[in-house]
């Protein structure tokens, strides 16, 4: 397991002439195993704060270390590997491959990293159990629920065991049951496998899932507070 | 890396996402890859007639003469006989068959009508082997033999000369000496030919006995020789070459007649040209359609990036899909053109336009040559070509920034 640590990111984007500050001067450390919720209004900064942190993009300046590994320093291949290694992604919007089913979009990232066929499959299978979709791993995603892929998409990033999820705003698109659930989810993965979580969200609920809560505005964090562990699911 | 089973499971799937369009595309390459086929089917049946009618009437695949005949075909410049070293290479493998000949000019007169002619004595059975047949025999028969004394004329001739089966005519010709020589014949045998100049400007007689007639003992016009292909003579045209003497030569049908050789190469240029144009055609709808996929799947391609799929992988992918449109389209453009092409090759009827066919050395039927070497040359050029233009929508994909295209809807 990793820790990440960001040392004095900044980073502008420019709409034209206009010029927008995504992080300015964003320190911070977290450790490997830690539940943490970025929160903040939107455009303060967390969205583009875990895409760095995910080596989607590259800070203007400052440093982000995943391990012992500058990951702000990698070419575009070994960001890939990175990704594909050691950071799962969860996403607002499912994104999960329309012409896979379930099954096979959980496989996906195994069979990018070569596992054997049977080894994907058992762990798929165990996935799919955690998760709570056996019996409909062979549909497609248009034939789920926004819950059931959000499902879908929490298995494809946790089933090649990487030391870290990133979760954009993951509960977005769901119900307040599904969004329960799928944080319940979040919860055990972490306590029973010390999966380390960071969620980008402005939704309280997920938030009073967090251990700890960094709130950011303007690109800055302006609070960094822990909390008593998953007080939402106690 | 995906492996490649799963890369050609996803293009696979992918290609039947907006299947009417796929359905389109493909519909375009089968049509495009049918016609590519059929038209270079047709043209080299074209071409393989001229030139098969040129070689019929004229050299073979190659000819061997007197060094000064081409210019001056007269009985002067004739060969003496053959040596024994010609007629061991002559009977190499790779030579179907070779026919010596005496070809003089010559004029032929009847009791109401005189005209020039080229005056042919030929051995029968040799020139059987070699397929020099002046055309089929509607009335007589044809030449028995070296010796035979008669006549075989054309059948627009024998109207001309207002003779008829079992007339004498009077052929006069130049021996060596420059002397006019004559000798009556019976015509034995006329001959329709698919060409009306073979029918009207050449006559057959027995190869001894126009060299009787002429008083040259064994000399000969030319020896003609026919190997397997017109198209390649190198199994067997080296070792001919090394054979014949300095007092002769030996030319391959192509500098006989350079307008039939640059036929050849004209049709080769022009089925160039043609698949050029129809896979320019193809190209644009092919480039379409991929780029319409790459660019309504962005976000996939960014979700894929963000997972750990590096971008050489998705520009296979997208390669993959070209591929697997192009090799469905080929498979069922190449069957498409053996179902169309294999009924015709008994022949079509042209004799509507046969005057036309004339003109260019053609007989009324033509016959389309379906060859496999065609068909694979077509296949491996649209697939090269395809992926080729297949390139830029495939690499556009790979460029794309995970984030911005995440951000697509």
């Amino acid at each position: 397991m990793s820790s990440i640590k960001c040392r004095n990111l900044c980073k502008t984007f420019h709409q034209g002439q206009e010029t927008i500050t995504g992080l300015d001067q964003v320190s911070l450390e977290i450790a490997s195993g830690e539940f943490v919720c970025l929160s903040g209004p939107s455009g303060s900064g967390k969205t583009t704060l875990l895409n760095a942190m995910g080596g989607l993009d590259t800070p203007d300046s400052g440093e982000i270390l995943l391990g012992e590994e500058r990951i702000d320093l990698l070419a575009k291949g070994a960001l890939a590997d990175l990704r594909l290694h050691r950071i799962g992604f969860v996403f607002q919007a499912y994104n999960l491959i329309p012409v896979l089913t379930a099954r096979e979009n959980i496989e996906f990232v195994m069979q990018i990293q070569g596992l054997h066929a049977a080894e994907r499959h058992q762990r798929a299978r165990a996935i799919l159990e955690e998760v709570g979709l056996e019996g409909i791993e062979d549909r497609r995603p248009a034939q789920l629920s926004g819950g059931q892929q959000q499902r879908v998409a929490v298995a494809r990033a946790i089933v090649s065991q990487p030391s870290l999820v990133l979760a954009d705003e993951p509960t977005a698109n769901l119900d307040s049951h599904a969004a329960t659930h799928l944080m319940q989810l979040f919860l055990d993965l972490n306590l029973q496998h010390g999966v380390t979580f960071v969620i980008a969200t402005h939704d309280e609920g997920v938030m009073a899932y967090a251990r700890r809560l960094i709130r950011m505005r303007d690109g800055c964090i302006v609070s960094d507070e822990s909390r008593q562990a998953g007080s939402a699911a106690s | 890396m995906l492996p490649l089973a799963a890369i050609i499971k996803l293009a696979w799937r992918n290609l039947w996402r907006n299947y009417r369009r796929t359905l389109i595309m493909l519909s375009a390459i089968v049509v495009g890859v049918w016609a590519m086929i059929f038209m270079n089917a047709v043209m080299r049946g074209m071409v393989d007639d001229m030139i098969r009618s040129a070689i019929r009437v004229l050299p073979g695949h190659a000819q061997i003469h007197h060094p000064l005949y081409r210019d001056d075909p007269s009985i002067v410049n004739s060969m003496t006989g053959l040596s024994p070293e010609l007629e061991n290479a002559l009977a190499q493998p790779g030579i179907v068959g070779w026919s010596a000949r005496l070809r003089v000019p010559a004029v032929i007169a009847s009791e109401r009508e005189s005209r020039g002619l080229v005056l042919l004595g030929i051995d029968p059975a040799t020139e059987a082997a070699l397929g020099f047949v002046p055309g089929p025999i509607v009335e007589g028969r044809s030449l028995e033999g070296v010796d035979d004394r008669g006549l075989v004329l054309g059948a627009k001739l024998v109207e001309r000369l207002e003779t008829g089966l079992g007339k004498r005519v009077v052929v006069m010709s130049q021996d060596p000496q420059n002397n006019v020589v004559e000798r009556g014949f019976r015509v034995v045998g006329i001959f329709e030919a698919e060409l009306q100049a073979q029918e009207e400007q050449s006559a057959y007689v027995g190869r001894a006995t126009l060299q009787s007639m002429l008083g040259v003992g064994q000399s000969l016009s030319e020896l003609a020789v026919l190997g397997t292909d017109y198209r390649d003579l190198s199994p067997w045209f080296a070792g001919l070459q090394a054979a014949v003497g300095s007092d002769v030569e030996l030319l391959s049908w192509t500098e006989l007649d350079p307008y039939m050789a640059s036929m050849l190469r004209v049709q080769d240029g022009m089925i160039l040209i043609f698949v050029g144009v129809i896979f320019a055609v193809l190209s644009f709808g092919l480039v379409n359609t991929i780029a319409m996929a790459v660019f309504e799947r962005m976000r996939e391609f960014g979700l894929m990036q963000a997972l750990g799929m590096r971008p050489i992988t998705i520009l296979y992918q997208v390669l993959m899909e070209s591929f697997l449109l192009l090799a469905l389209g080929l498979v069922i453009g190449n069957l498409l053109a053996v179902l169309t092409i294999r009924p015709l090759e008994s022949g079509i009827d042209l004799s509507g336009v046969a005057d036309g066919l004339e003109m260019f050395g053609m007989g009324t039927t033509l016959y389309p040559s379906l060859r496999i070497v065609d068909m694979v040359a077509t296949s491996a050029l649209v697939i090269v070509l395809g992926l080729l233009a297949s390139l830029l929508p495939a690499w556009r994909a790979s460029r794309f920034d995970p984030i911005e295209a995440l951000g697509k809807t």
